[in-house]
């Protein structure tokens, strides 16, 4: 009944929805249409033998690999910023809430040669860190970094709210009826929070897998070693290799798109599990 | 920002009015590889005086760098660029495989193979050569790190490529096997493969990583004198190859815009004397013998092989290394 | 007077909050732990980055830098940077305020289907948004005879940076509304229908309204965005200097051609535009605690 009320008070459904239809086809579907309908020009057998091939696998698996573990990284860190953003006043507290934001905003070639400039050898950090023997730029911790780089903010800011929201209800009464604060954190805060930290994971994650002006100056690009799969699908298409390039890329959407999917699943029942408390 | 719109609208039609006003002058765009950056700015102003001076018309030219391989793709794709002026002889032949945009005689249009300037492949090292590399057997001693860029992206890096193989196949009982063994020995040692010859340059010397660059001629020399003055060497190996970049007018493009007659007299000018004095300036090897005896100091002699005597040409070269399971997708696997 | 004391109360509790939040923590000592791990992190993370930006720009004076960003090509890229991000920002706020309208106020089958296809883009690698319109508008592309038969040009073009451009920051405004106009509901429009307005009407005085501040951030980022595309904009660009060359794409040639100084002044532009734009978002949030509400659940 207010559905069919709400389709008849409020004028602009057909425009609005047609609208966005219409722009998404043009910008988005059809575009990316192209890249399946060329890739099907290789025929199964290759596409199959293009996208197993040993250099892809070996990408594919570093690019899902490295956005995983950037993902953990920024799970433990980005959520002790975010804590601590919530729950602790600290000078120039404003300033890093603000800074958080800053891999959006900073252009991601920008982000890569001031990293790879930082983490080199010779670089500020680099100096330091090579003679320890740990090595960043040109190796797979590079990728990571630059990753992680990117990731932050995803996850900080899909905790911040959860975070503010909880200081005030729940944790209140678990402090109140007495619990310890390891116990109201492991049986109050974190089953509170999870799903708000794997949506901010997952949306980081599925940002890196695809990830390439950050990740190319620091990454090394080593076949079998680190070569990210963004790379392989440049390298192809720098060899006129256009299906195999599509190919490459049709995987990588449709694992793309698979993770949206699951996100947003992820969202829609964390939405219906806090309706439902 | 939103505010400020129609403003810098104006002033961006006004760049754009300025540009066109004044008199009818042609345009060309040269679509180049990595190292010839430095080079092509000086010539296109020295070809420009030498235009208006012959004709009386303007002409400016507008470059485009990357990659060998990416310019003739992007040239395919639709780049509309007069002049091409590759690394190498199989990426013009790319322009001619998929879409003819160039003939098949566009090799023999032009004197020297259409290559107006050579160079050659060479070792750059740290200053004093403090591993001691003299010779391609040096690169693969265990904790020297080359530095080469990725041969499946980079003209330049084909070119290395070669050479090592060249110098691999002709040792003492030599086979195909223990020239592959060599490379994949040597590409061991290579901790960073950047996607172009100047990425890897930059990698070298900005960045610090490594301890050779296999790097063309004229890019070491450049390294040599405009940068790391002091900062490194150059080594000659015994035997290297002779590289020729490639030059050639996309016909497809030039017939298009109507811009034949100066895109094939910017070409003709690479071999005039003054072209040539300016290759010779940013070491490149020239074919003048009176402008490259000038330049012999910076140019040693050197034992050189070439891509047709010994690897049949770039076809057979590129199916045997660099295609799909060729000998560089074979010393990658585990 | 009544907003004032919701204000206060929330302040009392949050105070309340935050002491009691450090109580349970052992010691000032683990509190300081935890907020140095914090700052570490993002110093070494996002403050360093940013520093050597700066650092590398002004390495050799004022005089260099500014000798750098006045360069004709810098310029030209300067130039065409703001174009693409004055023709690709209101394209895609358009677009949002449509999708967020359509998708908010309306009950229709497909909806969480058509929220992910919005978000598509996000996930999409720049490399291939990049190669989409080159198989659509390339000399071999579907639409590539087409074009050269009436001498258009598309990729290798401004129209294909912009497209690549549009395509990469599609869904920032439609992301940031959407959850907004959630929360928000109908009520408000439907009243104002029912009290006689025309749906134009609605929309600019009550929903307008309020999501002006959730509309202006998503904007910000999308602009940020839009101006430092690297990846997609790289494969469609052509690299043509002072034509086809956008910022990142001069920075990256500049730094090819051993000009630190020159790739790091013009990266430096581009910092302080995101710099600039993160000073305005965390001055829109201070005025109005409602945009700090628009992040919620808005996922970036």
């Amino acid at each position: 009944m207010s559905r069919a009320a709400a389709r008849r008070v409020l004028p602009g459904f057909g425009l609005t929805l047609g609208y966005t239809v219409l722009y998404l086809s043009l910008v988005v579907l059809i575009p990316l249409s192209a890249t399946f309908l060329r890739s099907t020009e290789l025929g199964l057998l290759r596409f199959w033998e293009v996208v197993t091939a040993p250099r892809v696998l070996a990408s594919l698996q570093l690019s899902f690999g490295a956005s995983l573990v950037a993902a953990l990284v920024n799970a433990v860190f980005g959520f002790i910023v975010a804590w601590v953003l919530v729950r602790h006043e600290f000078p120039g507290r404003k300033l890093v809430d603000a800074l958080v934001d800053l891999p959006f905003a900073l252009p991601t070639a920008v982000a890569g040669i001031a990293l790879t400039a930082l983490y080199a050898p010779t670089g500020w950090l680099g100096t330091w860190l090579e003679p320890l023997g740990i090595k960043v730029a040109f190796t797979p911790l590079g990728i990571v970094v630059a990753l992680a780089f990117i990731g932050l903010p995803f996850v900080v800011r899909t905790l911040q709210p959860v975070l503010a929201e909880l200081d005030r209800e729940l944790e209140h009464a678990a402090h109140g009826l007495g619990a310890t604060g390891w116990d109201s954190f492991r049986l109050v805060v974190f089953p509170t929070l999870w799903p708000a930290l794997l949506t901010g994971c997952a949306l980081a994650f599925s940002r890196s897998v695809g990830e390439y002006g950050s990740v190319i100056f620091i990454a090394g690009n080593i076949p079998m070693v680190s070569e990210i799969a963004p790379l392989m699908i440049m390298t192809r298409l720098e060899q006129y290799e256009y299906a195999e390039a599509t190919a490459i890329a049709v995987v990588m959407l449709l694992l793309s798109f698979g993770m949206m999917l699951g996100i947003n699943a992820l969202q829609l029942w964390a939405q219906r599990r806090q309706g439902a408390r | 920002m939103r505010r400020h719109l129609p403003l810098l609208l104006a002033a961006l039609l006004a760049t754009l009015g300025a540009g066109t006003a004044g008199a009818a002058r042609v345009e060309l765009l040269n679509a180049s590889y990595d190292p010839t950056r430095e080079f092509y700015v000086e010539f296109n102003r020295a070809f420009a005086a030498h235009w208006k001076a012959s004709t009386g018309d303007e002409v400016r030219v507008r470059q485009s760098h990357g990659g060998s391989g990416k310019q003739a793709r992007s040239v395919i794709d639709g780049l509309p660029a007069d002049v091409v002026t590759l690394a190498l002889a199989y990426d013009v032949d790319a322009l001619r495989r998929n879409g003819g945009l160039v003939p098949a005689n566009w090799q023999s249009r032009l004197p020297d193979n259409s290559a107006p300037y050579t160079s050659t492949i060479v070792f750059l090292v740290r200053k004093g050569n403090p591993k001691n590399i003299r010779d391609w057997s040096d690169l693969v001693r265990p904790g020297v790190q080359v530095i080469t860029p990725n041969p499946k992206t980079s003209g330049g890096a084909r070119w290395n490529y070669l050479a090592a193989w060249a110098w691999a196949i002709r040792q003492p009982q030599a086979t195909p096997a223990s020239a592959e063994a060599y490379l994949r020995r040597l590409f061991a040692n290579v901790p960073v493969l950047d996607s172009g010859a100047r990425g890897a340059s930059v990698t070298f010397v900005e960045r610090g990583i490594g301890d050779v660059l296999l790097a063309w001629e004229n890019e070491a020399l450049l390294a040599r004198s405009a940068l790391g003055a002091g900062r490194f060497d150059i080594v000659m190996p015994s035997l290297s190859i002779l590289a020729e970049p490639s030059v050639a007018v996309v016909d497809k493009v030039v017939d298009r815009k109507g811009t034949r007659r100066v895109a094939e007299a910017y070409l003709r000018f690479l071999y005039s004397k003054q072209g040539q004095e300016l290759a010779a300036k940013h070491h490149f090897r020239v074919r003048d013998p009176q402008v490259a005896a000038r330049s012999r100091a910076e140019h040693p002699e050197v034992a050189m092989v070439t891509i047709d005597q010994a690897f049949g040409g770039w076809d057979k070269a590129n199916a045997a290394h660099f295609a799909d399971g060729g000998s560089f997708d074979r010393i990658y696997r585990r | 007077m009544a907003g004032g004391s919701v204000i206060a109360e929330a302040e009392a509790q949050l105070r309340d909050g935050l002491e009691s939040a450090a109580a349970r923590v052992p010691g000032q000592l683990g509190r300081a732990g935890l907020v140095a791990v914090a700052l570490g992190y993002v110093g070494a993370f996002l403050v360093l980055p940013l520093v050597v930006v700066f650092a590398m720009a002004f390495s050799q004076g004022l005089a260099a830098f500014l000798q750098a960003i006045q360069d004709p090509d810098a310029v030209a890229a300067i130039a065409l940077t703001l174009t693409v991000a004055a023709i690709a920002v209101p394209l895609n706020l358009v677009f949002g305020v449509c999708a967020a309208w359509a998708i908010t106020k309306y009950d229709f089958r497909g909806k969480g289907a058509l929220i992910t296809l919005i978000d598509l883009p996000f996930a999409v690698s720049p490399v291939i948004s990049g190669l989409v319109f080159v198989l659509l508008f390339g000399a071999n592309g579907w639409f590539g005879d087409w074009l050269a038969a009436r001498d258009l040009k598309v990729v290798f073009a401004i129209p294909g940076i912009l497209l690549a451009t549009v395509f990469v920051t599609f869904p920032f405004v439609a992301r940031e509304l959407i959850p907004l106009m959630q929360a928000q509901g109908r009520e408000a429009e439907e009243t104002a229908i029912s009290l006689g307005a025309s749906g134009w009407q609605t929309f600019l005085y009550v929903t307008l309204p309020n999501v002006r501040l959730g509309l202006l951030y998503g904007v910000l980022l999308c602009n940020a965005r839009a101006m430092g595309e690297f990846g997609a904009v790289s494969v469609v660009s052509g690299h043509i200097r002072g034509m086809t060359n956008t910022m990142p794409l001069h920075i990256e040639i500049l730094y090819n051609e051993y000009d630190q100084v020159g790739a790091f002044a013009t990266a430096s532009l581009l910092a302080l535009l995101a710099l600039v734009t993160l000073v305005i978002k965390t001055m829109i949030e201070r005025r109005d605690p409602a945009a700090r509400a628009a992040r919620r659940g808005a996922g970036h």
